[in-house]
């Protein structure tokens, strides 16, 4: 997915400005509809998009207090 | 607002159509933060980072340090809505919330090294970057040890989830600048509540009542309504209690951190009705009520549910008509009702009933579906072109939740992420202990399009839009038009060089020439409209003329 990181506008000069972020990526143009979708089409995706080494990875997200 | 931008005085509703769901609304967002590669780098100094990426990105500091000041001077955290004052000295530390933070110098250096922070860590005036206040009218700031977006004021749910939206956006600018540069760390940021090690942070819904509304009735009508909303908006979480210590699922990510009733506090001991007491705005005509025991959503139509139907039980409230029923012991029915995600537990009512949430946000619904139609501004066609579709889409959401949860899926966040989960457990055969099911929940939030799962669902319409991206991608840019934050962002877009602080109800302008600060108050959060402002701003480029124009000033004054 990394081919859809989208760059940051350059910057104009002088004017207060607020540079438009990049959006979530549209889903694609013909995509077959939600409901033929297998779920294993699905988690085979989020396979390829999940951090390598869960556990390590979900022991190190540490929070300090909010509200 | 002052004279030069004259309307009708606002009266309690300020003009809105009373009784459905529009109302002055916004939220707030804490992002959980988390530099995977510095696991040690500290909270305050990263949130901080994140609020200078944002500032590079909107080029505002090199457009004369346009990252404006927040204005402190309305802050009034301890004032309790109960019509007593907290004590300064009785107070937790974290309640202080009308100072700025202070950051300590040793955890700076500690967390990115005395060099770097001599070199780009201060603006010209010495101080780190804490807050901004948006062109949109939004603030994002470090609030404890998370970056915050607050929305710009709304005035419908479908507002209030594109404005919310727009924040994550914001948040994930800010993400992509700081991944860009190789001298830092990258940050990820999170639209969750929980770390699943005991500590939540809060994403905070506020609305605007009239004072005059007895805070008892709203404690009595919100209660029962709040243990239940979960149920079409809860966020879902993998692991029970606050520390995640259980195996499990439960429907929100919140309900196990509360721990009282009604009370001032949001960062210990959290009630389920918060009485915080500052309204930013006419403090003896309105009360701004401070919701904090909602999830965080990424599903617009959870987002939107949240609002709308929130908004329409305080109409009910205003009106007297809220349901008579009362849930015996609230904060542990709150715990029971996420803890049940079969929606069949009953829950023990005050006058010997027992009924399922379910039921309970029905008996909800119909209350506020007949006082809408009553007032006529549920009417398709001549209502107030808001409340109709709240009706609409609550009645379904209800009637899925019965009896076609798969059809809910698309739209109720819990179920979707459940979805999710129950695909991994099937394929994988994996436990609710299993890491790769806390992975799931937590990379769900990640708020980058490619990483987080929510947008992976999103692109493959699993999830129902109910904004489109392009209104989303403006609403980053642009105030809403029919607010007080309209006069706020168009200053900090137009006149942002000559702005030296802001917050939700003053607008500070240091204007060359000028012998002292001006300060423009803004405390009706119905005017400073594009309808009342934008001829002003169309008549000038300058602040100077502005100022006068807006302040009844002899030009150059």
């Amino acid at each position: 997915m990394a081919g859809q990181e989208q760059q940051q506008p350059k910057s104009r000069d002088t004017e207060v400005d607020e540079d438009v972020p990049a959006a979530p990526p549209a889903p694609a143009e013909g995509q077959a509809s939600a409901a033929t979708q297998g779920v294993d089409d699905l988690l085979d995706e989020i396979d390829g998009v999940l951090e390598s080494n869960a556990e390590e990875f979900v022991r190190a997200f540490v929070q300090k207090g909010g509200q | 607002m002052t004279a030069g931008v004259s309307g009708k005085p606002a009266g309690v509703s300020g003009g809105l159509p009373v009784g459905g769901a529009m109302r002055v609304m916004g939220s707030e967002t804490e992002y959980g933060i988390h530099a995977p590669s510095a696991p040690g780098a500290n909270a305050t100094m990263m949130s901080a980072r994140v609020i200078q990426a944002y500032a590079q990105v909107t080029r505002q500091r090199a457009a004369g340090g346009a990252e404006t000041r927040w204005d402190y001077t309305d802050e009034e955290p301890l004032h309790d809505a109960r019509g007593w004052t907290l004590e300064r000295s009785q107070a937790d530390p974290d309640q202080l919330t009308d100072q700025p933070p202070v950051l300590d110098a040793e955890a700076v250096a500690l967390a990115y090294g005395r060099q770097e922070l001599e070199a780009d860590g201060e603006d010209e005036s010495g101080t780190l970057l804490m807050n901004m206040v948006l062109g949109n009218g939004a603030r994002l700031y470090v609030d404890h040890a998370h970056p915050e977006y607050s929305s710009p004021e709304v005035t419908s749910p479908l507002d209030a989830v594109a404005w919310d939206a727009a924040g994550d956006l914001v948040a994930l600018a800010a993400v992509r600048r700081l991944a860009a540069d190789p001298e830092l760390p990258p940050i990820n940021l999170y639209k969750n509540n929980t770390d699943n090690k005991s500590v939540s942070y809060g994403s905070h819904e506020n609305y605007l009542m009239p004072r005059n509304v007895p805070f008892g009735d709203i404690v009595r009508g919100l209660t029962p309504f709040f243990v239940t909303r979960q149920i079409i908006c809860g966020a879902g979480r993998v692991g029970m209690k606050q520390d995640g210590s259980r195996p499990g699922y439960q429907i929100s990510q919140r309900a196990d951190f509360f721990e009282t009733e009604v009370g001032l506090e949001t960062t210990i001991r959290r009630p389920i009705i918060n009485t915080r007491d500052e309204p930013h705005a006419t403090a003896d005509k309105y009360r701004r009520l401070h919701v904090i025991i909602g999830d965080a959503n990424l599903s617009q139509a959870s987002n939107y549910l949240k609002f709308g139907a929130t908004a329409m039980v305080l109409s009910l409230i205003e009106a007297g008509l809220a349901p008579k029923l009362e849930v015996h012991e609230p904060v542990a029915a709150l715990q029971a009702v996420s803890h049940d995600t079969s929606l069949t537990a009953t829950l023990r009512l005050l006058d010997g009933r027992r009924i399922t949430a379910l039921d309970l946000q029905w008996i909800y619904y119909e209350a506020a579906a007949k006082h809408a139609q009553d007032t006529g501004v549920a009417d398709a066609v001549d209502g107030d072109g808001h409340t109709h579709q709240v009706l609409e889409r609550w009645s379904a959401t209800l009637t899925e939740l019965g009896s076609d949860r798969a059809a809910a899926a698309s739209s109720v966040e819990w179920l979707a992420k459940l979805s999710l989960l129950e695909g991994y457990r099937d394929r994988d055969g994996l436990d609710w202990g299993h890491a790769r099911l806390g992975l799931v929940d937590l990379q769900w939030a990640d708020i980058r399009p490619e990483k987080g799962l929510y947008y992976r669902m999103l692109a493959r319409d699993r999830m129902q839009r109910l904004v489109d991206d392009a209104t989303i991608q403006r609403a980053v840019t642009e105030p809403p038009s029919d607010t007080r934050a309209f006069f706020r962002g168009r200053c900090i877009s137009r006149f942002g060089a000559d702005v030296v602080g802001a917050s939700w109800d003053s607008v500070i302008f240091d204007v060359p020439g000028r012998g002292r600060l001006q300060r423009v108050p803004t405390r009706e959060p119905l005017r400073g409209t594009e309808a009342l402002t934008g001829g002003l701003f169309a008549r000038h480029r300058e602040a100077g003329p502005f100022l006068s124009e807006l302040l009844g000033l002899p030009p150059g004054s």
